[in-house]
């Protein structure tokens, strides 16, 4: 079989070792097949990127040529994607085994399963070359995801989920609102047909309609201010594993549909009609910096993460704003980067949560000698979300801030800066609790965690010093990605 | 071993040496011997890196691109040969002190304290070499992390509140001024090396060039110019080694060597001398250096006031950098020297007085010379070089940075020379008179006389230092005035 | 225009709004799932008035027939009827759960709750 052939896989292994893993019994077996699944996936796309750099790979399900069946049609972007959901998968599941033998003790083959749908999802989503397909699999992996997040050990988790689900839910029915626009328009829903038509009726009020309700209802999925409520709720209260996965591909996949959509499918000249750089560039700056203010204020480690990613996606929306290659190459690299440092930091977070019991910054007091491995694992994932340069937070401000002073926008670059300068504040918050506080009085001492937990964790973080130095795979592949973007031709 | 080797070798061995003292933390004999021989290998690396540059090799390494066109780029020039030696020369010097020192004043923690002092030389190491702006700025950021934990070591209030101070202003100018700054040198140069005659002529406006330095000059807060000066009175909280080698020396001269670095080579002499606003940068520097002397007088503390004292020092060769005359460069480099003996000297004092006797005031150490004689020797040495007497080291710069005034005729450098002159006289001299020539009104708590004798060898050494710099400058002098030569 | 040409599209529009307002008043979470229900069927009758073409026969293969209407948009809408009903079976679900942990499906009461858990 070529690799072409093997391509669909990537989707297929998990998607049908999810209903088999529901019926295993156990904890060990359930979780063998999920890994061994999602490292496959991860293979799979690592063979494909190479490929799909020079030429998009494309493969008709059933022999059936578009339009009339669906294509998965993978080019340097959605192989970027897809192989970084993959490898993040695989370095999640190992140490998600742990936590979620303590927090999800039960019924694992189902915990599990759902893993997989969400997985399968996610990599559905970022393959096909479908518009319709696309919100297929949007649904199932979200429908996983707002039960995978009520599995939480918190009270609020069940509540978290319900809003989840709400906003996702009208997410997604925007976005079929707006596909089912384009499709009155131009009646086919194959992405390339989508945008040989698409020009040619782009001056009616229902094709601009269709992009803003896409635009709406992708900005619910990736968290953009002001639609980023839901965010916080669900990544505080979902189990660790969870949220880690969550926090490193979920919002990811839909800047990743974002940008196809809107620069493969309507077109270069469209966007340019629309208010489309405007919007996104107010929103982002917005982003930034109240997501970063609110990320200070939070008592809980958990949910200022997640503040925190909302502000990230911020600065993924600014550099899209720009509508430049430079800048989309500066987002997809970014959000390369932040799956990065992002699951690191709750990596860290959630380990302490596993050792400690709580979520509050309170209760981090003193942890840097007794958790030292495990708290500089935060400190040096957190410079990396500031932005020290070795790391890749570094890589993405550089190639941000080159973009914004490229363009003359001047006012961009000070809202990089500053927004650092914020997670200077948020990630201190943090690090001064851990390692200048002495241990509350009266807590057992507490000891370094488990190496299976500690052991993923470091992975991440040194990925975080690799491609900080050697930036060739993300900045080429990046560069790349944007070009094709940006060409017209997906 | 290949010059371009040592140069690895110079980053690497703190870092082996932290490691070492990191795995030998049960033994403490062991762990601080660890220190010392780290600390003498590596002084003896630095001067193997004499020859080459006396003979004027080029010695360049390229480690990594890290992005199209942007690399990790190491090159050896004098200035930053001189800084190497002089920070290796005084770590070692400083290791001797600091066993003295965290034995005596009872601190804890003594193993972290020493690994992140070796982190933080091989920044200063990574500093000193760096062949690129963007090198330079990943061990400018290596050294201010590095320290953070260093100043809040004593990890109470006052060191967290100093400890936030000083990691705020530093990465705050650092992220949000310097990085701008290169980026938008790489920009407009294409490159972010350090070119002799400088990278940026022809390609910036005056107005656009003058923003520039001002992003420079106040982005690398290291060099504590006013308006950025506060991190380093508030990490004063640190242990006296730290304040002794890394805010007298290490940490503050990355700073000014950073930006006379940037005057040189990445401006050139010949750009700025065109950019009519580079003036007010010069107002500023001489502002910085009279107002920091002006506050120091009012300081009580003694460490507050030698931080004062610091600030106002390194505004000298800022200024003396931003004169943009030949003496005058060269007068900036050879203060980087001669403040770094005196200043260290001081702090070695300040350091003593506070193991012997638990005093940190000024007004409490009437009559300390009698108890202490070496140690306020030693502290006479380095005050009267502050103010710039022969036979001291600080008088060799200030003859430089005043000729250089002079050859472009620049009064108000030299308006500025006088009257910190005149202050640091004011603010130094009544300490000595102090401590020699009036009586104890209060008996201290404790009986006491010297500090342990590593302690005191160390500030007699640094002290003769100070007196033999003013006799053998030339071979110094010699190297540093080749920063000015332009196409080798 | 041809405003009763169009009855189906403002069919559309009034189930959607009615729908949409129902989920952001923010009540009983019952309602809101029902309004979701509501925004979603919206939805599909936009997709399915797009397929229907004005005297064409169904689309079924018989003699004497040249003029079909497009099944596809009934394809799309029967997953997506499918994935309504799960969404819809997931969020009772969680509204049940919300109910055994707080004793309460009213959404806009739990605003307070949700802060500020300490994790158990």
């Amino acid at each position: 079989m070529s690799i072409l052939e093997w391509m669909p896989f990537s989707v297929l292994l998990p998607l049908l070792a999810a209903p088999v893993c529901a019926l295993l019994p156990g904890r060990f077996l359930p979780w063998l097949l999920a890994m061994a699944s999602v490292t496959a996936s991860a293979v799979i796309m690592a063979f494909v990127l190479p490929e799909a750099v020079n030429e998009p790979m494309r493969y008709f399900f059933g022999d059936w040529p578009p339009p009339i069946g669906i294509e998965y049609r993978v080019d340097a972007v959605n192989a970027f994607i897809g192989l970084l959901i993959a490898v993040m998968g695989t370095v999640i599941l190992p140490w998600g085994r742990i936590s979620v033998n303590r927090e999800v003790p039960q019924r694992q083959g189902l915990f599990y399963a759902l893993f997989l749908l969400s997985f399968a999802g996610l990599m559905g989503i970022t393959l096909t070359g479908d518009a319709f397909n696309v919100f297929v699999f949007l649904e199932i992996s979200s429908l996983s995801t707002y039960v995978l997040v009520a599995q939480g050990r918190s009270r609020a988790a069940p509540l978290s989920a319900f809003r989840y689900l709400v906003m996702g839910t009208l997410g997604a029915t925007f976005y079929l609102i707006g596909i089912g626009l384009i499709y009155i328009m131009t009646g086919t829903l194959n992405m390339v047909d989508l945008a040989e038509r698409l020009p040619a009726v782009a001056d009616s009020r229902a094709v601009q309609a269709a992009f803003a309700f896409i635009i709406v209802g992708i900005g619910l999925k990736l968290a953009l201010f002001p639609l980023h409520r839901w965010l916080p709720g669900a990544y505080a209260n979902a189990p660790s594993a969870v949220t880690v996965f969550l926090a490193s591909t979920a919002t990811k996949v839909a800047i990743y549909v974002l940008l196809r959509l809107v620069f493969t499918v309507f077109g270069i000249e469209f966007v340019r009609q629309m208010p489309f750089a405007e919007v996104f560039f107010v929103l982002g700056v917005i982003g930034i910096l109240f997501a970063s203010i609110w990320a200070i204020e939070q008592d809980n480690a958990k949910r200022l993460l997640a503040y925190s990613s909302v502000a990230q996606v911020g600065y993924m929306a600014l550099a899209i704003s720009f509508v430049s290659v430079a800048g989309i190459s500066a987002g997809l690299v970014h959000m390369f980067n932040h799956a990065l440092m992002k699951a690191a930091l709750f990596m860290s977070v959630c380990t302490v949560i596993y050792q400690v019991g709580s979520p509050h910054i309170s209760a981090f007091r003193g942890l840097g000698r007794q958790m030292p491995l495990t708290m500089l694992a935060f400190v040096l994932a957190g410079l990396s979300l500031i932005g020290v340069p070795l790391t890749v937070g570094f890589i993405s401000k550089w190639l941000l801030i080159e973009t914004a002073m490229a363009d003359g926008n001047w006012f961009a670059v000070v809202v990089v800066l500053v927004g650092s300068l914020l997670a200077v504040m948020y990630i201190g918050k943090v690090a001064e609790a851990a390692w200048l506080r002495p241990a509350p009085e009266g807590r057992e001492p507490v000891r370094e965690a488990h190496p299976g937990l500690l052991v993923p964790m470091w992975i991440l973080v040194a990925a975080n010093f690799y491609f900080g130095i050697d930036t060739r795979l993300t900045v080429d592949v990046a560069r790349r990605g944007a070009e094709m973007l940006m060409g017209g031709s997906p | 071993m290949s010059p371009a080797m040592l140069i690895v070798a110079l980053i690497v061995t703190p870092l082996l040496g932290a490691l070492a003292v990191g795995l030998l933390g049960r033994w403490p004999n062991l762990r601080e011997t660890a220190t010392l021989v780290t600390a003498a290998t590596l002084f003896g690396l630095a001067t193997q890196l004499i020859g080459p540059v006396v003979n004027r090799y080029d010695v360049a390494l390229e480690v990594i691109e890290i992005l199209p066109g942007l690399a990790i780029t190491f090159r050896l020039e004098p200035l930053g040969l001189i800084f190497a030696l002089l920070a290796s020369l005084l770590w070692f010097v400083t290791s001797v002190y600091a066993i003295g020192y965290m034995r005596g004043a009872k601190e804890p923690r003594h193993t972290s304290f020493y690994v992140f002092f070796a982190i933080a030389i091989s920044g200063a190491m990574g500093v000193a070499t760096a062949g690129n702006l963007l090198t330079l700025f990943i061990f400018y950021e290596v050294l201010t992390i590095s320290t953070w934990p260093l100043v809040t070591h004593k990890q109470n209030d006052a060191a967290r509140a100093g400890g936030r101070t000083y990691l705020g202003i530093l990465l705050f100018t650092s992220i949000g001024l310097l990085l701008p700054a290169i980026i938008w040198t790489w920009m407009a140069a294409g490159t972010t090396d350090f070119t002799p005659g400088g990278i940026l002529f022809g390609t910036l406006g005056p107005t656009e060039a003058a923003i520039l330095l001002t992003l420079f000059v106040l982005g690398i807060g290291k060099a504590a110019v006013m308006p950025m000066h506060r991190w380093l009175p508030a990490a004063m909280v640190a242990p006296t080694p730290v304040s002794a080698l890394l805010h007298a020396v290490a940490v503050v001269k990355a700073g000014v060597f950073t930006i006379t670095k940037v005057v040189i080579y990445i401006f050139g002499l010949d750009f700025l001398a065109n950019v009519p606003l580079e003036q007010w940068l010069v107002y500023l520097a001489g502002f910085t250096v009279v107002a920091a002397s002006i506050i120091a007088l009012k300081q009580v503390e003694l460490k507050r006031m030698l931080a004062y004292s610091t600030i106002s020092q390194l505004s000298y060769i800022v200024l003396a950098a931003l004169v943009l005359a030949p003496f005058a460069e060269i007068g900036a480099a050879v203060h980087i020297v001669a403040h770094a003996f005196g200043k260290i000297t001081l702090f070695f004092c300040a350091g003593a007085i506070y193991v012997a006797s638990k005093k940190t005031r000024l007004d409490e150490i009437r009559g300390i010379g009698r108890r202490m004689p070496w140690t306020m020797v030693a502290f006479t040495i380095g005050a009267v070089s502050m103010i710039g007497v022969p036979p001291t080291a600080g008088f060799v710069s200030k003859w430089y940075i005043i000729a250089g005034a002079f050859q472009v005729d620049n009064y108000f450098t030299l308006v500025v020379l006088m009257l910190s002159t005149g202050l640091n006289a004011a603010y130094f001299l009544p300490i000595v008179f102090r401590a020699f020539f009036r009586d104890e009104d209060v008996p201290p708590k404790v009986e006491h006389g010297e500090a342990p004798w590593p302690m005191v060898a160390a500030l007699t050494f640094t002290a003769a230092l100070v007196i033999l710099f003013f006799a053998f400058n030339g071979p110094i002098v010699d190297i540093e005035s080749r920063i000015l030569e332009v196409g080798q | 225009m041809d405003w009763l040409g169009h009855f189906n599209y403002w069919v559309v529009i009034f189930l959607m709004m009615t729908g949409f307002y129902a989920v952001i008043a923010r009540g009983n979470m019952v309602k809101i799932i029902i309004g979701l229900n509501i925004f979603q069927t919206s939805v599909f009758i936009l997709f399915i008035s797009a397929g229907k073409i004005i005297g064409a026969s169904s689309p079924v293969l018989e003699k004497g027939v040249d003029l079909y209407s497009n099944p596809l948009p009934h394809v799309l809408i029967l997953t997506a009827i499918v994935v309504g009903v799960a969404t819809t079976a997931v969020g009772l679900a969680l509204a049940v759960r919300v109910r055994e942990n707080y004793g309460s499906i009213q959404d806009d009461q739990l605003t307070e709750e949700e802060d500020g858990e300490p994790h158990t």
